[in-house]
């Protein structure tokens, strides 16, 4: 090619090679439009201030509790003997005594002031809130520490801990009344204890170990395994053990701890642990009010969003029907008619779910009934505007055809108009019911019943993000199996209709598409 | 039925008489198939609300009377108290309480000049969700190269960028925003968070099977000149997408709007929380003004949108499913 030929081209395509500037550096302005917006945004929010106050040790430490649990010996330092504490709903049952946790006997002889504080018994489950088991409660009130009776010294020998190792895998804190060594892999620091007063390492501390002030408590880091703080008083280990703790059975259930096979058999063939009941009913039972993890409430709040999607979307394609017929310009000559249902949907759809959401749960008071009309008034909203589009696209041809063998108006809606919208109407509420499934989550948590409340309490506790992992893993799985129904119906009404050439969109609008 | 009556005549063939008996079998199958269906659905709809009614707190038939006097009780004072509480104007009934403050929130720009609390908040939601949208279409429009086919050849390479958008999308946006929330304290930043993540695997979706749906001769073109990867989708692929991606973009901008609304009700700052505590305060002339605003400006974002969308993608920005 010449350049000759080059020039000819460039004269007889003049828009191709000569582009106006805005077009020749719309991409560029583009982007440094979009970087001027970053730059404005993390001025508007003061993203790096927040960045900065972030506390990103809780993050690591509350990610690895979606999938893993911690248990805390509290090693108590007293004048010559140690004591060993668990926290008092630890997973590991009423009475623990771990094998990682190595103790060292002897016989003592101590003054002692008071009776040991009575148990406090530990009570069923709440079924609404993440309350520990045995928590105080009105019915069951924590014994107020004064009320012990009054104090007599007397002296009693018994078996005291002298010495405890707890193992948090190739960490070791060894634990004696003054001297406390915290080995991680090769190194090794001591800690001399001054009952009450001051923690002093006689090293240097590595970089796994933080002491903030000269004397006051030691912060030791095992990473994932757990930590630790050598305090003047105790010690305070957390070890973290990966998985689900107690998943199927809490520790106040008779098949707590014990292995599937003894279970199954239990069930299957063993004497009734309970005499009113089977051992089987006893399972199921101890299995929905586990305390921790509460399978028969999270279930029943699951089925109470599924719900509130499934009436809420049914109930919008019924009164959207009609109301589309009216509001679709071919179908209802009357422009008033047209206009006033528009302008309803209209005004349905942009006061927005929440807004509903927020007035239904003041009117029904919170629960599903509240979602299920937010649901309600927002979707007839949506699926009336689509529908009366659907309407104003189908094909005249069978509606006049129809209309000259004579037919009734209404006869005529029945079979020259319905056969041809009705597989988009159905296919469009089908997507709307399985997109509505996952908003209903979201509006749960302003009140509207649901899973979301529950969601959204079990993450602002703080504790419970195994719990709240345990109900996005539901979550999805329901959304996954409505999404693979509804595309499977969706699929096959559409299928049907395929074949015509003169086919309206049966596809959601992208709005919607969440 | 006079057509029925007319295929039953004797003269039908027995070819004729054997077809005609099969599409009266087919015909009653379909009917029991609609009646079974409606039945079902009925029977599903009447155990759903009574489910639905037995677990709420108040009772359907109980409440319903009670729901209009909600109603009722947002009447406010007078009627312009709420203009009053939209703009943050003194009111002539302020006693002290949170109920009048109107002028509490002000935002001032300079000594005289202020952004009214709730023109502040919306503009705060506005910013949210475009900024998310922003960050999610940034992300998703690196990823969705990756998920189409025409693009990417490693199977394994599409299968994980396709699992990974699915998985970001279907995430619950209010977990992602109560994780960040136990982290940052409150404030807009998680809900930036939780729509960004959000967005990333919606519009990726989205992104990518308009990449599918692409020309692929520009791209072939551009192969034959030896163009390398990078090159193709940039010049080949890119601009016959953009538009539709614009389009996406917009639509997604609408929805977050939603969406950080009803984030900002759980925690998140923005016009959603104030809207969340007047109603829960019952501050009648601030609840309207609220709606009223929020109302407004959903109106204003999907008009505008709505007109973008059709400059950029004409009729297309209308009916979505074709190119399919």
């Amino acid at each position: 090619m010449n350049p000759d030929a080059v020039n000819d081209i460039a004269a007889r395509h003049p828009d191709a090679f000569r582009r106006s500037l805005w077009k020749r550096y719309a991409t560029p302005i583009g982007i440094l439009l979009c970087i001027l917006y970053t730059f404005y945004c993390s001025w508007f929010f003061s993203v790096a201030s927040v960045l900065e106050k972030a506390n990103w040790n809780l993050a690591g430490a509350y990610l690895a509790d979606w999938v893993s649990y911690e248990i805390r010996p509290d090693i108590e330092f007293k004048d010559n003997h140690l004591t060993i504490d668990y926290s008092r709903f630890s997973k590991l049952g009423s009475n623990p005594n771990p094998d990682w946790v190595a103790k060292q006997m002897a016989v003592i002889e101590r003054q002692v002031e008071a009776a040991p504080a009575p148990a406090i018994a530990t009570n069923k489950s709440s079924q609404d809130s993440f309350m520990a088991p045995g928590a105080p409660t009105a019915e069951n009130p924590a014994v107020p520490l004064g009320q012990s009776p009054p104090a007599v010294p007397e002296t009693v020998r018994e078996n005291a801990v002298m010495a405890a190792t707890v193992t948090l895998g190739n960490g070791q804190i060894a634990v004696t009344p003054n001297l406390v060594t915290v080995t991680r892999g090769a190194e090794s620091v001591f800690f001399d204890i001054a009952k009450g007063s001051s923690v002093t390492p006689r090293t240097p501390l590595p970089d796994w170990i933080e002491q903030r002030r000269p004397g006051s408590t030691a912060y030791v880091s095992f990473g994932f395994l757990g930590r630790a703080e050598v305090q003047n008083d105790e010690v305070v280990a957390w070890r973290r053990f990966f998985g689900w703790a107690n998943f199927v059975f809490d520790t106040n259930s008779p098949f707590w701890g014990k292995p599937f096979s003894e279970v199954a058999s239990l069930i299957v063939s063993g004497a009734r642990i309970d005499p009113s009941r089977s051992n089987a009913a006893l399972a199921w039972d101890n299995i929905l009010n586990n305390a921790e993890w509460q399978h028969g409430d999270v279930w029943l709040k699951l089925l109470q969003t599924i719900v509130m999607a499934f009436v809420g979307t049914v109930l919008a394609s019924i009164v959207a029907f009609p109301l589309a017929f009216l509001a679709a310009r071919n179908v209802t000559p009357s422009r008033l008619a047209n206009q006033v249902t528009k302008r309803f949907f209209d005004f349905l759809r942009s006061v927005d779910m929440l807004i509903w959401a927020l007035f239904f749960t003041r009117g029904f008071g919170p629960g599903p009934l509240a979602g299920m009309s937010a649901i309600f008034f927002t979707d007839t909203g949506t699926l009336g505007k689509l529908y009366s589009e659907a309407l104003e696209n189908i094909d005249d041809k069978q509606r006049e055809g129809i209309r000259s063998v004579g037919a009734t108006p209404a006869m005529v809606q029945r079979y020259g108009v319905l056969p041809q919208v009705l597989p988009v109407f159905l296919s469009q509420s089908l997507y709307f019911w399985e997109s509505n499934t996952r908003s209903a989550t979201i509006i749960g948590a302003v009140g509207a019943g649901g899973i979301g409340l529950k969601l959204w309490e079990a993450m602002r506790t703080n504790t419970n993000w195994a719990n709240v992992f345990y109900m996005v893993l539901l979550i999805l799985l329901v959304v996954f199996v409505f999404d693979n129904i509804s595309s499977y119906f969706r699929r096959k009404l559409m299928g049907s209709a395929g074949n015509d050439e003169r086919r309206v969109s049966a596809r959601p609008p992208a709005a919607q598409i969440a | 039925m006079s057509a029925t009556d007319v295929c039953r005549a004797p003269a039908l063939s027995p070819e004729g008489a054997t077809v005609e008996r099969h599409w009266h079998d087919l015909a009653a199958r379909r009917r029991l198939y609609t009646i079974g269906g409606l039945v079902f659905l009925f029977l599903a709809l009447s155990g759903s609300l009574w489910f639905a009614n037995e677990t709420n707190a108040g009772k359907f038939f109980d409440r319903l009377p009670y729901v209009a006097d909600f109603f009722a009780e947002l009447k406010p004072r007078d009627w312009i108290d709420p203009v009053r509480a939209l703009f943050d104007l003194p009111s002539p009934y302020d006693d002290g309480s949170l109920k009048f403050d109107y002028p509490e929130g002000r935002v001032y720009l300079t000594q005289g000049i202020y952004i009214p609390e709730y023109f502040h908040r919306m503009v705060e939601t506005l910013n949210i969700a475009l900024f998310s949208t922003l960050v999610g279409a940034t992300f998703g429009f690196l990823l969705c190269f990756f998920a189409a086919g025409n693009i990417t050849a490693s199977r394994w390479l599409r299968f994980f960028t396709r699992r990974f958008l699915e998985i970001v999308r279907a995430f619950p946006e209010i977990v992602i925003a109560g994780f960040f929330l136990a982290i940052f304290s409150l404030g807009p930043i998680p809900a930036i968070i939780a729509v960004s993540i959000h967005t990333v695997g919606a519009l990726g979706k989205m992104f990518f099977e308009v990449v599918e749906n692409a020309d692929m001769k520009p791209e072939e073109g551009l192969r034959a000149v030896g163009a390398n990867w990078v090159e193709r989708v940039w010049f080949g692929i890119v601009p016959q997408v953009l538009p539709n991606f614009m389009s996406y973009f917009l639509l997604r901008f609408e929805i977050n709007v939603r969406a950080s609304t009803i984030l900002g009700a759980v925690g998140a700052g923005g016009i959603g929380e104030s809207l969340r505590l007047s109603i829960g305060r019952s501050h009648e002339a601030k609840t309207i003004a609220i709606v009223f605003l929020l109302f407004c400006t959903i109106v204003a974002v999907d008009q505008f949108s709505a007109w973008l969308r059709h400059r950029l993608v004409g009729r297309q920005a209308f009916a979505y499913g074709r190119g399919e």
